[in-house]
């Protein structure tokens, strides 16, 4: 498990405008997050939070602004270096744990490790041959997490990490992600509740 | 390349389990050929003459039945979402999606097609010339459905929307394939000609059908 290769790296967004559906949702956003640092998106229901999460994945794109990085792999675009955790879990019912999980790091590609072990250390290793279509949805979840385990990327947007999980599964991805800070890595989360680690409040559309 | 051939996979593998698109074709295949003798009625030459027509026009329907969920389901559950931010260009993800659905969908049509030539009265050459038109023409069908099918993500509840947009692209193919297909029943025409036009249309969806469905879902981001 080697750790990132990049020096120190800059994601810095400078009067970002975002629009969707002809209204303007945010407008003249600025933000920062250098590697070792996670940052949590906070606001209202409505404010933008997954729109800013899906501007950086390149999901959405930006009426106005830019959103660059900087100290990053020279080869990839901005989002070929993010994982996106959003609501949706990027599973397939039909297959089994295993097979998912397998199938995004063949596709992903890159740097990667050991799926068993991503599966253990989320505490799925006695699901494996089980189809996801059976798992409840903290298991959905936590096998999202051994997806950002298995294939490594520098920046993680997560979106509402911590929905479904229990306690210990709270503590785990806590743990999952002082490691990944400590590995260099960079996280961008909007959320709702304690993040469970250290970060810099970006607080978007206005006091609550 | 370990991508799109992990993305092949994963597709045909779902395809086939319970409840995958696969069986679906085949089976609406299936019943409308076998239902068909039994309207024309026992007129044998007739049927003979008609039974390109109807295979084509089975396979042609089946195909359609199952394409208007080649992206919809991988929206819908956020997969295209990590395939648009993947490292894999999203016009070569989109050939391989329509290749796996050739394969569980369209491959057995054509492996159907000498069983189902028995029923319609067709000889060994012409249920040949016609299995031999199908696996040229159906990877037509199937890559300019994949422009529809983009579209319908795009536009959100476009299911019927595609059946319609895919209509004008899917004719040309339907009429050189029962053109060769009939050249070698009844003749006079030669075989050569219509087949070369119809290998030239699934060449040039090949090539078109990815850009045009990345070009589609780019915009569509949503």
């Amino acid at each position: 498990m080697s750790g990132l290769n990049q020096g120190k790296m800059q994601l810095s967004g400078r009067g970002v405008v975002c629009v969707r559906g002809g209204r303007e949702v945010f407008s003249g956003l600025d933000f920062e997050a250098v590697s070792g640092e996670a940052v949590a998106v906070v606001g209202r229901n409505g404010s933008g939070k997954t729109s800013l999460l899906r501007l950086i994945a390149g999901l959405l794109i930006p009426a106005g602004g830019t959103i660059a990085l900087d100290g990053g792999d020279a080869e990839l675009t901005l989002p070929e270096q993010c994982h996106y955790l959003g609501h949706r879990d990027a599973l397939k019912p039909a297959l089994s744990v295993a097979e998912n999980l397998s199938f995004w790091a063949d596709f992903l590609g890159g740097e990667r490790c050991d799926a068993a072990k991503s599966l253990a250390i989320v505490g799925l290793d006695h699901a494996t041959h089980l189809p996801a279509a059976f798992l409840s949805a903290g298991q959905r979840r936590r096998l999202s997490l051994a997806r950002l385990l298995t294939v490594r990327r520098p920046v993680w947007l997560l979106d509402e990490p911590t929905n479904a999980l229990d306690v210990a599964g709270q503590d785990m991805f806590g743990g999952l992600m002082r490691e990944h800070l400590a590995r260099g890595g960079m996280i961008i989360a909007a959320t709702h509740a304690p993040l469970g680690i250290d970060s810099r409040e970006l607080r978007i559309g206005g006091s609550v | 390349m370990t991508a799109l051939s992990a993305l092949i996979r994963r597709d045909v593998r779902i395809a086939l389990r319970v409840g995958g698109g696969a069986l679906i074709g085949v089976l609406f295949f299936l019943t409308v050929v076998v239902l068909m003798p039994f309207a024309v009625g026992p007129d044998l030459a007739l049927l003979s003459r008609l039974g390109p027509a109807i295979l084509w026009l089975g396979a042609l329907l089946a195909s359609l039945l199952t394409l208007d969920r080649l992206f919809m389901a991988d929206h819908e559950d956020g997969s295209l979402d990590l395939i648009t931010m993947s490292r894999t260009p999203l016009e070569l993800a989109c050939a391989a999606k329509a290749l796996a659905h050739w394969l569980a969908a369209g491959l057995p049509l054509i492996v159907a097609t000498p069983v189902l030539g028995l029923l319609l009265n067709l000889d060994m050459v012409a249920t040949g010339a016609v299995a031999l038109t199908l696996l040229a023409g159906t990877p037509a069908l199937t890559f300019t459905g994949m422009i529809g099918a983009a579209l319908a993500v795009t536009l959100h509840r476009g299911g019927l929307l595609m059946a319609v947009l895919v209509l004008p692209l899917s004719i040309p193919v339907l009429i050189f394939g029962v053109a060769a297909s009939q050249a070698v029943i009844v003749g006079p025409m030669s075989f050569g000609a219509p087949f070369s036009i119809l290998c030239a249309l699934s060449l040039v969806s090949l090539v078109v059908g990815p850009f045009a469905a990345a070009a589609s879902l780019r915009h569509g981001l949503d």
